[in-house]
């Protein structure tokens, strides 16, 4: 259990059964009056965000989260099957609760898996890819027209800005966190 | 990590001036203890306990008993110490200035209240005026006078008496009354209604306020004041009723402050305010933290 004392940005609770990270926190008490809790709160499942001010005495389930390091063997249509390496358990997650991460998955790629309640809520890949360039125009030498990135997409079809000597069929590092080109990878 | 130097310097600036104006004014500064063995019941503020005594909340019933001993006007400077509050506004140690007249009440102190951010300003250079947060506030005309009850009817969809009937009436203050207080000129929120000043002497005119008050400059509470209630029988009640609420929230209420108590029927009639001085050099360097203004924060140390 968590009191109220201890509620700050990044905390994960509890609330009617659902988790809930904090993401955004402000400790107020006028004058003689109570300690107040402002929170701004935003479920970990369907992202949807609210805000809720606690006082003192208001307590907090925590929210039961386990990470499981798993392996991608497959998609079927909108499910997507991971294996946990080390007892082979399989489970199912869904294309909504993966949201932007397919755009990095790859088959046999390990990932974090988060899981609420024996439930999987999400994945975490790694934090840098390494993808194959699927569609890139072709650079031009001496191209003069000034612009220092031009779009490519990748195998998994995810679509990125990349610097204009990149070609199709080279592969290039990217940051999961925030979806950018990092750096192109000699093969 | 530490402010920088230019900021410890307008610290000190700030409360050498408050020492100064005091001093001028015939105040005697004083330095009663801060560890104490029962500081004054109060449901929401926490004492930190330290040996078998507490360290002090504030050192407000020391400074009465100054006052009920017969020295008339009183000025302290000096930490203080509350439980489980942290916040961007918050220290549980903090800097305080306390003091405490006889033969006045909250409207002298008002008054009072005005000379000296006046008298600091100037000292400091400010020129009769804040700058917070590229907003200015006016300290030299005359400040607002606000009442609890009409904050409400202005700033908020209902009323005191609703909102402390739904039990919600804090939270209506911080969220729909507070940030627009203070605005271009300071405010004084006076008369909150009489169950939320447990030391506080009730108006005679209309006894379901009390004489209290607090500075609100830009949003930023500062200072909290009110007449003094001088009667150590009706004093002694409102404190078994702080103690008994503490015991339904399963905290241990400290001992009953008596000696304190016993004195009282000696003080006369008074006022007496306490300014939390962190927030005041907050507003003078034009801080949004308290950490930006202190040596140390408890985090740091």
């Amino acid at each position: 259990m968590y009191s109220a004392s201890d509620l700050r940005k990044g905390l994960k609770i509890s609330i009617d059964k659902e988790p809930y990270i904090i993401t955004d926190f402000a400790f107020s008490k006028p004058g003689k009056g109570q300690a107040l809790y402002r929170c701004r709160l935003r479920n970990m499942i369907t992202g949807n965000g609210f805000e809720r001010t606690f006082r003192s005495n208001d307590k907090f389930e925590k929210a039961s989260l386990e990470e499981r390091t798993m392996q991608f063997l497959y998609a079927q249509g909108d499910e997507f099957h991971f294996m946990d390496t080390q007892n082979y358990e399989q489970l199912v997650v869904s294309r909504e609760q993966l949201a932007d991460t397919t755009n990095f998955l790859m088959d046999n790629m390990e990932v974090a898996v988060l899981l609420f309640d024996g439930r999987p809520i999400g994945i975490t890949p790694p934090t840098f890819v390494e993808l194959t360039v699927t569609k890139a125009d072709p650079w031009v030498k001496g191209d003069t027209s000034g612009t220092d990135t031009k779009p490519v997409t990748v195998e998994t079809g995810y679509e990125l800005q990349v610097p204009p000597f990149i070609e199709e069929g080279e592969k290039i590092q990217i940051d999961t966190r925030t979806g950018d080109y990092v750096t192109r990878v000699k093969s | 990590m530490v402010p920088p130097a230019r900021i410890l310097w307008q610290r000190a600036a700030l409360i050498q001036s408050l020492r100064v104006f005091f001093i001028d004014r015939g105040y005697l500064e004083v330095d009663t203890p801060v560890r104490i063995p029962a500081p004054a019941p109060e449901l929401h503020i926490e004492a930190e306990p330290a040996g078998d005594w507490y360290l002090q909340t504030s050192p407000e019933l020391c400074m009465k008993r100054l006052l009920a001993a017969g020295i008339p006007k009183i000025f302290q400077i000096c930490n203080c110490f509350r439980r489980q509050e942290r916040g961007h506004r918050h220290l549980p140690e903090f800097a305080m200035l306390e003091w405490y007249r006889v033969a006045s009440d909250y409207r002298d102190l008002m008054a009072e209240c005005e000379e000296l951010f006046r008298f600091v300003a100037e000292r400091l250079g400010l020129g009769g005026r804040l700058m917070v947060a590229g907003e200015e506030v006016a300290l030299d005309g005359p400040w607002e006078r606000l009442t609890v009850a009409e904050a409400f009817r202005r700033h908020a969809s209902l009323s005191v008496a609703e909102a402390l009937a739904d039990d919600c009436f804090d939270e209506v203050l911080v969220r729909d009354v507070e940030p627009r207080l203070g605005r271009r000129r300071p405010t004084f929120l006076c008369d909150y209604p009489a169950e939320l000043g447990a030391l506080a002497r009730l108006k005679p005119d209309d006894p379901t306020v009390a004489e209290r008050f607090e500075i609100y400059i830009a949003g930023l509470e500062l200072a909290n004041g009110f007449s003094e209630l001088a009667d150590p029988v009706e004093q002694r009640r409102r404190f078994e009723q702080e103690r008994a609420a503490m015991a339904r929230l399963g905290r241990v209420p400290g001992p009953m402050p008596e000696p304190f108590l016993g004195a009282l029927s000696s003080m006369g009639p008074a006022a007496g305010i306490a300014l939390g001085i962190d927030r005041l050099v907050m507003l003078v360097v034009g801080a949004d933290t308290i950490d930006q203004v202190v040596p140390f924060s408890p985090e740091s140390l």
